[in-house]
Order: C-alpha cells, then sequence, then structure tokens
C-alpha cells in the first residue's frame, strides 16, 4: 500500500531577479510502515519537499499525496494524520517538557495517556527531566522531546526534517534505534538528513542533489551499484598524496575519508597490481581493497 | 473550549516566565506617569531672568518685587548695561530680561506712558512665550493698582475662567496620552512579537499542519495581554488620581468601556503586523515607527492636530490612538456622557472590525 506518492513535483522561488529552482521532476512513492530517507547535502531541497508534502507550501507542477489525500485539495485531513518535525523546531524553549507534550497533545486533541504505548520508549528517557524548560535539555534530549511530540497524536505518516543534525553521534544513533522501533507501529517514516552514514539505517533512500533525485533504492542496492573497483590509500602526507593522485591520469576518482582516500582507477587493472601501480604515482604507505560506501555512491552521482 | 482555555494558560507561562519583560510592562506605565508627572512638563516654573533697571525708582522697585514674587520667575542677577545681555544670554541660564529704561517713573507718571522693554531666548519659542506673557500680565497687574480708583472712561477687562482644568495642569492632558500610548506598546507591540515568535522558532509550522484552527491559537495569544493592558490601566488611573490629583470626571465604567474597545484595536493592530511580518525585529521595528510615533505624533497628545497643516491632519485621522485621546480627554477630563463620543466610539469600533477581518482574512494556512 503507498502511504505517500510524489509526481513529478517542481518547485521554483523567486530571489531577487533570478528564479531559483528547488525542485524538478521528483517522483517517488513510499509505502505504508516504511522508513525512507532523504539524503542529501544543505540546500538539496529537502526542506522544500516535507513542506509541500505536510501542506505547507503548494508545488508549481505535478501532484503529491498523503495517505491517498491529495495535497492542496485534502490538505485539512493530511493535516490531522500526519506528524511533523520541522528542521528549525526548537520547541517551547520556555515551557518545560511536560509543558511541551501537553501542548502538542491539546493541538491534535488527544492526551499524552491516550498514546503512551507510542511514545512510551522515547518519552520514558525524557521522563527524569520532565519538570525542566525544554531549553535546559541537550541537544539529542530536546530532538527526542521534539520527537515525542510529533508522535503523541500517533500519525500515520512521520515526516522528520534533519532531526539528528547538531546532535551528538550516540544520540543520533539513539534516534535511529528509535526510528526503527517505531516502525513497529505500522508508522511510515520520511527523515531527511545531511549525514551519509544514517542511509544505511533506511529501508530505501533517495539520493538528492540540486532539487532533482539522482537515485532512489535500498541502501545495499546503491552501494551494490557501484561497479568500479574502490580502493582505500594511506600515506605520509595525505594531502600531498590527495593532490598527486587527482592529477593523476590513470585515477578517475579520489576522495578524502577519514584517514583514508577513497580511489577508482580509470581503467580495469588486476586487483594485485592496484598497490604497484599507486606506488608508480605517488608515495603510498597501505592499500586496501574496501566496499563502497553511499557516499562514494553519492559522489560518483554527483560526478555524472 | 478545554483547549482553547490550555492555549491561554501557554500563553500566560510565557508571559509570566519572562520576568524582565514581565516588568518592563507592568513598571512602565508606572514610570511614564511618574516622569510625565513630576519631570517631564511643559509648565514654566522659576525660570531664571535678570533685570536691567537704568532708573532705580519706586516703579521699578515694586515692579521687580512682584516679578520675584511670583512662583515663575528667579531673579538671578542684575545687569548694569546693555552691554551684559547679550553676556547673560549666552551663558545660558538666563531666559528672559526685564529692561526699565532711565526715568522709568517720572516719564510714566508725566507722559502717563512708559515703555518696559522683555528681552526673552527664543530658542525654545514655547518658553519664551510663556515668559513674556507672564512678565506681561504681572506688569499690566501693577498698571492696574496704580491707576487705583482714577476711572477711565472705557475699559474693557478681560475675565477668564479655565473649564475643566482651572489649574492649568498639564497631567490633565498627558494621562489619556499615556493610557493610549501604554496600550499601544503592550498590545500591538508585544501581541505582534509574541506571534511572530512562533514563525520564527519553527512552532507556527507544527500548528499550521495541525487539525487545530490556526486562529484560535492566536486568538489565545491576545487574552494574556489584554488582562495585563486591563490592569495597567488600573493602575494609571489610580496613580493620575491619587498621586496627580487628577480626577475622573465620568463614568468610571464608561471610561473602562472604552479603554477595553482601544485595547482590543491595538490587539488587532498587533495582529495585522504580525500577519505582515515574519521576525521579531521587523514586528518591534514596525510597532515601533508605524504605531507608537504616530500615536505620540498624531493623536493631538503633544501636538495639537488643529495646528497641523491639512494633509497631516487627514493623515491623524487614520491613527486610532487620536480618537482614543479624544474620547479619554471628554470622559474622564470634561466628564462627558456616552451621548457625546458615541461617534469616536463608532470610528473605534469600526477600525477594529476592520483590522481584525483584514488580519484574519490574511492570516496563511501555508508558509507563503
Amino acid at each position: 500500500m503507498i502511504a505517500v506518492k510524489v509526481d513529478s513535483v517542481k518547485k521554483t522561488f523567486k530571489a531577487e531577479k533570478s528564479v531559483v529552482t528547488a525542485l524538478q521532476q521528483i517522483n517517488f512513492d513510499v509505502s505504508k510502515g516504511e522508513l525512507f530517507g532523504l539524503i542529501g547535502p544543505d540546500g538539496a531541497g529537502k526542506t522544500t519537499l516535507f513542506r509541500i508534502l505536510t501542506t505547507l507550501m503548494l508545488a508549481d507542477e505535478g501532484t503529491a499525496s498523503v495517505d491517498g489525500f491529495d495535497v492542496v485539495r485534502d490538505y485539512k485531513e493530511i493535516r490531522k494524520r500526519v506528524g511533523y518535525m520541522p528542521g528549525r523546531f526548537s520547541l517551547y524553549q520556555d515551557l518545560t517538557v511536560e509543558e511541551n507534550l501537553s501542548f502538542f497533545a491539546t493541538l491534535f486533541n488527544t492526551s499524552l495517556e491516550e498514546n503512551y504505548d507510542l511514545v512510551k520508549a522515547i518519552y520514558q528517557q525524557i521522563e527524569p527531566f520532565k519538570k525542566r524548560r525544554a531549553g535546559a535539555l541537550s541537544g539529542g534530549m530536546k530532538q527526542k522531546l521534539a520527537l515525542s511530540c510529533a508522535l503523541i497524536h500517533r500519525p500515520s505518516v512521520l515526516f522528520l526534517d534533519e532531526p539528528t543534525t547538531g546532535v551528538d553521534a550516540v544520540s543520533r544513533k539513539e534516534f535511529w534505534e528509535l526510528l526503527r522501533d517505531l516502525q513497529k507501529h505500522q508508522i511510515t517514516i520520511i527523515v531527511s538528513t545531511p549525514y551519509m552514514d544514517e542511509a544505511s539505517l533506511c529501508d530505501r533512500v533517495a539520493l538528492m542533489q540540486n532539487g532533482k533525485i539522482m537515485e532512489i533504492n535500498s541502501p545495499k542496492g546503491i552501494t551494490e551499484n557501484f561497479k568500479k573497483p574502490l580502493w582505500a590509500v594511506r600515506g605520509e602526507n595525505m594531502y600531498q598524496l590527495m593532490q598527486t593522485l587527482q592529477a593523476s591520469e590513470a585515477i578517475d576518482s579520489c576522495y578524502p575519508f577519514g584517514q583514508y582516500h577513497h580511489v577508482t582507477f580509470t581503467h580495469a587493472i588486476p586487483d594485485s597490481q592496484a598497490e604497484i601501480e599507486l606506488a608508480k604515482i605517488a608515495p603510498v604507505l597501505e592499500v586496501k581493497k574496501i566496499p563502497a560506501t553511499i557516499e562514494d555512491c553519492f559522489m560518483e552521482l554527483m560526478r555524472q | 473550549m478545554k483547549q482553547f482555555l490550555f492555549f491561554i494558560q501557554k500563553e500566560f507561562y510565557h508571559l509570566l516566565r519572562d520576568k524582565r519583560t514581565l516588568f518592563i510592562l507592568f513598571g512602565m506605565p508606572v514610570v511614564q506617569i511618574v516622569i510625565f508627572g513630576f519631570a517631564l512638563t511643559n509648565e514654566v516654573k522659576n525660570s531664571r531672568i535678570a533685570i536691567l533697571d537704568q532708573s532705580k525708582d519706586e516703579a521699578t522697585a515694586s515692579i521687580i518685587q512682584q516679578l520675584e514674587a511670583s512662583q515663575y520667575f528667579d531673579i538671578e542677577k542684575n545687569l548694569q548695561s546693555e552691554a551684559d545681555i547679550e553676556p547673560a544670554f549666552r551663558e545660558g541660564k538666563i531666559k528672559l530680561v526685564v529692561v526699565f529704561p532711565s526715568q522709568f517713573q517720572s516719564t510714566l507718571l508725566h507722559t502717563n506712558s512708559s515703555p518696559i522693554q522683555l528681552i526673552a531666548d527664543a530658542t525654545d519659542p514655547n518658553v519664551a512665550n510663556t515668559l513674556t506673557n507672564y512678565a506681561s500680565a504681572i506688569i499690566l497687574d501693577y498698571q492696574n493698582n496704580i491707576r487705583g480708583n482714577q476711572d477711565f472712561p472705557y475699559t474693557i477687562q478681560t475675565e477668564m475662567r479655565m473649564l475643566y482644568n482651572p489649574q492649568m495642569k498639564g497631567s490633565y492632558n498627558f494621562v489619556p496620552g499615556v493610557m493610549a500610548m501604554v496600550l499601544m506598546l503592550v498590545c500591538a507591540m508585544m501581541t505582534s512579537i509574541s506571534i511572530v515568535r512562533e514563525k520564527e522558532i519553527g512552532t507556527m509550522e507544527v500548528i499550521l499542519v495541525s487539525p487545530m484552527v490556526p486562529l484560535r491559537v492566536v486568538i489565545a495569544k491576545m487574552v494574556p495581554y489584554l488582562l495585563l493592558s486591563m490592569i495597567n490601566i488600573g493602575s494609571i488611573l489610580v496613580l493620575s488620581v491619587f498621586a496627580l490629583d487628577v480626577p475622573i470626571q465620568g463614568s468610571l465604567l464608561l471610561l473602562v468601556f472604552e479603554c477595553f474597545l482601544f485595547t482590543i484595536t491595538s490587539l488587532a493592530l498587533g495582529l495585522f503586523i504580525s500577519s505582515i511580518t515574519n521576525s521579531q525585529q521587523t514586528a518591534m521595528l514596525i510597532s515601533l515607527m508605524g504605531m507608537f510615533l504616530p500615536t505620540i505624533m498624531f493623536s493631538g497628545f503633544m501636538f495639537p492636530v488643529e495646528n497641523m497643516p491639512l494633509p497631516l491632519q487627514v493623515i491623524s485621522n487614520i491613527v486610532p490612538a487620536k480618537w482614543f485621546y479624544y474620547i479619554v480627554k471628554a470622559v474622564m477630563i470634561k466628564g462627558l456622557g456616552f451621548f457625546s463620543i458615541w461617534k469616536e466610539t463608532l470610528i473605534l469600533a469600526g477600525m477594529t472590525t476592520m483590522l481584525m477581518l483584514i488580519s484574519i482574512k490574511k492570516f496563511k494556512t501555508r508558509l507563503e
């Protein structure tokens, strides 16, 4: 069953004198209960897409539906049944955790008690601080509270716009575990993130760049599509190594990834030859073959 | 209804937890009344003057004595020659110099007329005007005295009576003005800021994506400010009656009703401002520039509207504070009843309805 359907949606903004295209020809479907990720850097159009789907903005062209309701015609129906956590959502800093929750519960004509089973897992983590003002919570706690607020009315589709931005690594991990848990309640979740490593936690992801979806697939499918052998290379002077490799004709791509550079060759060479070939170009300390990550695929797609 | 009450409760939390703003909101009217009542006043008292007496006879001594005795003047120094006049003004302390010519009394007695020159520092024209008027009045008084019992065939005597404000107190004028100012500030500015804040922190997006009619959340925002304003009105009235001796001549009930109406007008203005702005700074600037300044300038509280050029007089008609100011003066100072102010009340009510309708219509159900 399809929960969210987006059909050739286009959106432009008028800025000063030029026209900025935020979204062009966006198509995708999300089925019920799916955890769908929109992955892309800032400015890719993720927030605009969210706003169109949550009926906050109108698309220039194309149609979209949520839970079978058209985002333009039936916007009131959609507003009853979706949960939305905007990117810059910061709750009411001067209200306590409890008051924030009851406000959003009241907003949706419900109460914390009514849907306690749904938010229980999340709320239990922040319950010790329920008398504390939201402004005094840590970034991770704030996001958990915001998620509880978005869930309080048992939405059928949940839109989370960059929920983990600005949150530490541990809290991010916890947050994703919570999302996985929510799937048990048959809630469709669409989440956007600029962090590529979070993509692997989704059922399916759409890689976005400059208002376009470059690829939609399961994380596994996306990495499997990366056909070229990928090599992680380490050297004495990493910066110089990158410059030398990028300048070389034999090297197709070279991107820095933490301690290693991820390198592909222009022409296929036998695995055993790779280290020798690389040593010819620049001094290397370590060369190993690795499977591609989502980020490698993203970089590759961006180049095309 | 339960929801609505909860929203109001939430707004009270916002208001009560921001201690500093709350203090300013409650303190502002008190401070303004005190400042306007005791410090800032355009009544002229104890002005320093200088005397250049080239005659030094009985008549000049008597006039000088009367000048000295009045509460308006303090004689700072006696000048010796005309050359001292300019330097005396340059020092900046002296506002007025009274010059008696030589042989003042004998000229007066022999020719039946003698001049006195009043030289005033007109850098502040109003003060100069007032001072010369006061001095002329004192001199005229002296003239009437020496005329004594002699009968002049034709004399017209003017007798003045200051109605409604016999002591010519400035506070009669500014209490209504301060009321208009405070209501404008508390209601228009604070509501617009608090609504726009919801847009800024992103909660408005969530409120929009909910089954709630967003306008209800917004209307709930007005209630605490309405209450706060009524408290402020109370404190202004108490202060003006007991500290400034400005009595409430008309019906208190009517006065409170009119204040209530103007509060709603200001709230509607706040709602309107919030519907056209997206940041707290803009909302504040518009409230200050677009509402607060016109309130001061065009309500007649500081500058009489009748003296303005016609285009400005026309503009002043769209400033709600002008009508409110008129109403409060009529009810509070003149003691008039509803039938004398129904027209102004109607205009104010009309403006309120218009503003409400426009803002409700402009209130966006989406972000764009």
